[in-house]
């Protein structure tokens, strides 16, 4: 008999209980909070999470970063060297120096791993166009991989008169002027943290032969790059490359840049200390006479602002 | 005999006392989608996985979501939402816990659109608040769907908007709930 008491007991207290259970109202029983956490799990599984914003922006400074503009924005860019620090105070460190080179240019992106550009700059009167395209991006859950990697090619030419050709580096009249250059770049970039980002470049020079004097025209070159934010807006970035010796042309110098960038919705500025006055990656790779020991460095800023053209697809 | 039928009766007791827990609904691509609109700039974005549970019983509710997981017209738009306001790697998850408290008059035999009262804790960007809002349950053969809509203001959840696009992002953001549920068998 002891044994139908105690039933009916726990029968009236499972009752009492479950009444109770029903006017908590800010409780979540046992099994929804389970059920709960097995979809999240299942849906992380599923779920591939790409790195995002490895670099705030898709250059470092004056080369390719491994991000790329999102399909059907545009991104147009103004960039600016002023002249050298050495020209001291007489010239305001540089901002009063003539010539001073300007680059415009116009970047797309195709798809979201695709993007091409176009821009003039003034220096030897170079056109530029490249496209970069990205291999695989940084990501963890259903895919994984530790780092982004991207391909980028650019052909720049100099439209320089034939009279305008330093004499110095004019080839003889017996060899044929060649204005095209074309740059190869493997960008390969890890983003190890929500602030900090290390990027290298394994690089392909192939010099044309009336802006520089080069010895060897088709260079190697390995580039590293890295970027730390320094609040929710703002990054700094360095970028430096490295010539192979062998091939580095004579008087010819390793760039090396420092950058901070800002990033206010849809512009980008960047205030940057550089040691090269050129602009296109050829340029700046391999043919920066500049010096940081000389106090060659100067001063130099980038504007980016991007417009979305039409709607954005899933 | 009569121990066995009481046995039996307290067996079958138990039996429906856990059946009452087990009202479980449930979906994995509700939608939830916020608007914000300003003079100078109308903004809006959709998430299509959003996952949402619902105790038909107890009147339970949760909702769980990836911030990232908002869907943005503009692309740079999506990229400053999850970097600069929502910081989605500190806090990928946005959630509901609360209780449709009037759960009570729904019954799910009676087809039809029942206006419920919901309370609980919303957690966005690291902060919890308690919340209260209206929403309609309309069943109808059995299935369940639910809708909502209320404001989120920026600042009860420490979002900052930089005073450069304060005249693009609205204060208080109306959010959207819309969900079909499925019956956890």
């Amino acid at each position: 008999m002891s044994l139908i008491k105690f039933l009916l007991l726990t029968t009236a207290l499972l009752n009492i209980y479950n009444k109770t259970g029903a006017q908590d109202t800010t409780r979540i029983a046992g099994s929804d909070a389970t059920l709960m956490s097995q979809l999240e799990t299942q849906e992380a599984k599923n779920e591939t999470n790409y790195a995002a914003a490895t670099f705030k922006y898709t250059h470092v400074i004056d080369g390719q970063s491994v991000e790329n503009l999102p399909a059907r924005v545009l991104d147009v860019r103004i960039l600016h060297r002023f002249g050298p620090l050495s020209s001291g105070l007489y010239n305001f460190f540089g901002l009063d120096y003539s010539p001073f080179n300007v680059k415009i240019g116009f970047e797309y992106g195709i798809t979201n791993n695709f993007m091409i550009g176009v821009a003039h700059s003034g220096y030897n009167k170079t056109y530029d166009a490249f496209f970069k395209l990205r291999l695989l991006r940084q990501s963890t859950g259903a895919i994984k991989s530790p780092v982004t990697v991207s391909f980028a090619s650019t052909v720049a030419i100099s439209t320089l008169k034939p009279s305008q050709i330093d004499p110095a580096v004019k080839p003889d009249p017996t060899t044929k002027i060649d204005r095209a250059s074309y740059v190869l770049q493997l960008l390969a970039a890890r983003k190890f943290s929500e602030g900090f980002a290390l990027q290298l470049m394994p690089t392909f020079v192939h010099a044309d032969n009336i802006s520089f004097l080069h010895n060897k025209h088709d260079i190697f070159a390995i580039g590293i790059a890295g970027r730390q934010k320094l609040s929710k807006r703002i990054n700094f970035n360095a970028e430096y490359y490295y010539q192979l010796p062998d091939m580095k042309a004579p008087g010819a110098h390793n760039v090396l840049s420092f950058g901070i960038n800002i990033g206010t919705g849809g512009h980008v500025f960047e205030l940057l200390f550089s040691n090269s006055f050129g602009l296109t990656e050829k340029q700046f790779i391999t043919e920066t006479p500049g010096r940081w020991d000389n106090a060659d460095a100067l001063f130099g800023f980038n504007i980016s602002r991007v417009f979305q053209l039409g709607k954005k697809h899933k | 005999m009569k121990r066995g039928i009481i046995i039996l009766l307290f067996i079958i007791f138990c039996c429906s006392y856990c059946n009452s827990y087990g009202q479980l609904y449930f979906t994995k691509n509700g939608r939830i989608s916020f608007f914000s609109k300003t003079g100078l700039e109308n903004i809006s974005a959709d998430n299509n996985q959003v996952l949402s549970v619902v105790n038909m019983e107890t009147g339970a509710l949760q909702f769980s979501l990836l911030n990232n997981a908002f869907f943005f017209p503009k692309a740079k738009m999506q990229e400053d939402f999850n970097e600069n306001y929502m910081e989605s790697d500190k806090y990928p998850k946005s959630t509901f816990k609360g209780i449709i408290t009037d759960i009570g008059t729904i019954n799910l035999n009676n087809d039809g659109n029942y206006h419920v009262h919901v309370k609980g804790d919303l957690t966005i960007h690291g902060v919890t608040k308690n919340i209260t809002t209206t929403g309609d349950l309309i069943i109808k053969n059995g299935n369940i769907s639910a809708t909502a809509s209320f404001k989120v203001l920026l600042t009860d959840y420490n979002i900052k908007i930089p005073t450069i696009v304060t005249d693009k992002i609205a204060k208080d953001i109306t959010v959207t709930v819309s969900c079909n549920y499925e019956k956890k068998l």
